[in-house]
């Protein structure tokens, strides 16, 4: 028996003898059947970063300079600051890989407990910006009305504070080590992480799937972190793996101009410092390796952060 | 032009309150730094401890002293230096800005014509050779800190090949390793930022309608997209003066230029407080009011901004 919507169509085309046409059984079966495996968000993001030499490339080195900065020091046979004289400005060889000093301190040993330092510091920075921005951030977008207007006024005046001349301030004050440069480098860092969450939030918070979830009686604590957070990760990944280049770079410059790490602690600010005047009398390799580890630091975070803001973006997402 | 009036009112109350709070904090840091400056046994020369007397009215109650350090900054005096008895922080800066002012606005002029210039090319050649080579460029320029490069320069350009001399700030051949060490970070960010930005308006219809009108490919370029491309390179030049502004700092310590940066940096070795403190506000102050004028710039551009924003994006 032909339907009704066959007949129509025959008649229609009506010079085209029946015969002509097959009846094909569509499978019900098939019709279901996904095409390829559905991938989760982060799925497709860590995909298509794969694909991203340069990002794929940052991301090797850091993960190599973070090993190296765990197992360096204990490899060498040298303390970070025994100080030798008589091994003064040994260039790289196979008792000193790096070198030594104008203090005939092991450059090699120097090198990775300066990556500790760094990493430490641009890493916990980061952290820290990330929990008060998340927080301030969240609380502002979500809440809105009086409550962020009040939020996003206090922002907008620790903003225009000039960061590193407070941070130089504060370590004046305070005294150079490494607890009071992270607070120094966070009391006005987060500003930046909490306006990328609050515009995050204010975007997502307007979507049916948070209405639905309001309608079953959510509360706010839970809907922010399961229901907003999640979806804003992105940015704020990007965001902090910007972070941490920055906070390396203040990290250095405040030890460059002697408000850094003060000894017994090494970092690469402190060492290409003291070797400035070295460059001059031609010993290259105590300013060359703690000039080349911090660029390339910098520039394997600014790349992988680059790498991740593309893989993230879920405009650009095939 | 009630928004625009509006706008600018608000802006510049914030930035007064940004004042406040840099010299308020700079105040109690002042009062609370250990073994306080106004100490007589660290500072032991008299009249050193007479001018500190003198211009931070150290026999007032705290609000007292409060009131007059706030009406001292707005007369704009600075206060004394203890190493150097004779001097205060205004001769400092009298001297020393000048030459550091003339090296800021260098570095700024040529980082951003040179890196919307980069910027344009690279977008123009999207995924090109001359793209790809540009923006590698870019991304190194902004991972290579400043110190870093000025020593690279230094060692290169000026001990082994003696192109350049290696320091001081007396004649234009003095200033390239400087400027270019200086200028080097922010014409990489201001490049990549013209790029993307490039990218995305030159795809919009009224660029291609530009194009179809058969309007020559400069005109399109330098009338219609680059107006458009340049406003998010408008936002970041608050940014970009910060990091120029605390880049002199290194910057003149590496190339012995007598700028304000040096006494700066000299003044936080010695710990010489009040010229740190003094040099932090007038640093703030001449910061917080260019980002007022960036900010302002910015409303009279963009005719989409919204001038009376209420917790909405």
């Amino acid at each position: 028996m032909k339907s009704k919507k066959e007949i129509e169509y025959t008649q229609s085309a009506a010079n085209v003898p029946d015969e002509w046409f097959s009846w094909k059984e569509r499978d019900k079966e098939k019709l279901e059947q996904v095409s390829r495996p559905s991938l989760s968000y982060w799925q497709d993001a860590w995909r298509r970063l794969v694909k991203n030499k340069m990002a794929m490339l940052g991301l090797i080195f850091l993960v190599l300079l973070t090993i190296m900065a765990i197992i360096g020091p204990i490899l060498s046979p040298y303390e970070v600051n025994r100080q030798s004289l008589p091994d003064q400005y040994q260039p790289p060889s196979m008792e000193h890989w790096f070198g030594t000093d104008n203090a005939g301190r092991d450059v090699f040993t120097r090198t990775w407990y300066g990556a500790r330092i760094s990493l430490f510091v641009g890493f916990i920075a980061a952290l820290i910006d990330v929990t008060i921005g998340i927080i301030w951030g969240g609380i502002s977008g979500y809440k809105g009305g009086r409550t962020d207007n009040i939020m996003m006024r206090i922002i907008e005046v620790l903003y225009g504070l000039p960061y590193l001349l407070v941070v130089i301030l504060l370590l004046v004050v305070l005294g150079p080590s490494l607890g009071t440069i992270i607070l120094a480098l966070t009391i006005t860092g987060w500003v930046g992480m909490a306006r990328i969450v609050r515009g995050q939030v204010l975007q997502i918070k307007n979507y049916e799937f948070i209405l639905a979830s309001k309608s079953f009686g959510t509360k706010t604590f839970r809907i922010i972190r399961k229901n907003l957070l999640p979806n804003a990760m992105g940015p704020i990944i990007v965001q902090m793996t910007l972070t941490i280049p920055s906070a390396i770079f203040a990290e250095a410059f405040l030890s460059f101009i002697g408000l850094g790490i003060q000894a017994p602690f090494a970092s690469w600010g402190v060492m290409a410092n003291d070797s400035l005047g070295a460059i001059l009398s031609g010993n290259w390799w105590t300013l060359f390796f703690p000039a080349f580890f911090i660029s390339f630091t910098m520039f394997a975070f600014n790349v992988l952060g680059d790498g991740l803001q593309d893989a993230l973006d879920p405009k650009l997402r095939k | 032009m009630k928004h625009m009036l509006k706008y600018i009112l608000k802006r510049l109350l914030i930035m007064v309150i940004t004042l406040w709070v840099i010299i308020t904090l700079t105040f109690i840091l002042m009062i609370n730094i250990p073994g306080s400056p106004f100490n007589s046994d660290q500072s032991s020369n008299e009249t050193v401890q007479a001018n500190l007397e003198a211009h931070y009215n150290l026999d007032q109650p705290y609000y007292i002293q409060y009131l007059l350090y706030i009406k001292s900054i707005v007369t704009f005096d600075f206060g004394p230096s203890i190493k150097q008895p004779n001097q205060t922080v205004n001769d400092l800066l009298s001297r020393g800005f000048p030459i550091s002012f003339e090296l800021g606005i260098i570095t700024i002029v040529l980082a951003v014509i040179s890196g919307i210039l980069v910027g344009i090319i690279a977008a123009l050649r999207h995924n090109g050779f001359l793209d790809y080579l540009t923006m590698g460029i870019a991304v190194l320029g902004i991972s290579i800190p400043n110190f870093i490069l000025a020593t690279l320069l230094i060692q290169q350009l000026a001990v082994n090949l003696e192109i350049f001399p290696t320091a001081t700030w007396r004649s234009p051949a003095h200033m390239v390793l400087p400027v270019l060490a200086l200028a080097t970070g922010p014409m990489a960010i201001i490049a990549r930022l013209t790029r993307s930005t490039m990218l995305e308006v030159l795809t919009q219809d009224y660029i291609k309608m530009a194009k179809a009108k058969g309007l020559s490919p400069w005109k399109v370029i330098f009338k219609h997209a680059l107006r458009n491309a340049l406003m998010p390179v408008v936002t970041i030049m608050g940014t970009l003066f910060a990091g120029i502004l605390t880049g002199t700092f290194v910057i003149e310590q590496i190339f012995a230029i007598p700028g304000m940066g040096r006494y700066f940096v000299e003044s936080i070795n010695q710990r010489d407080y009040p010229v740190i403190m003094g040099t932090t506000v007038f640093y703030s102050a001449f910061l917080i009011i260019m980002l007022f004028i960036v900010d302002v710039v910015y409303g009279i551009l963009d005719p989409r901004i919204k001038m009376h924003q209420k917790g909405g994006k």
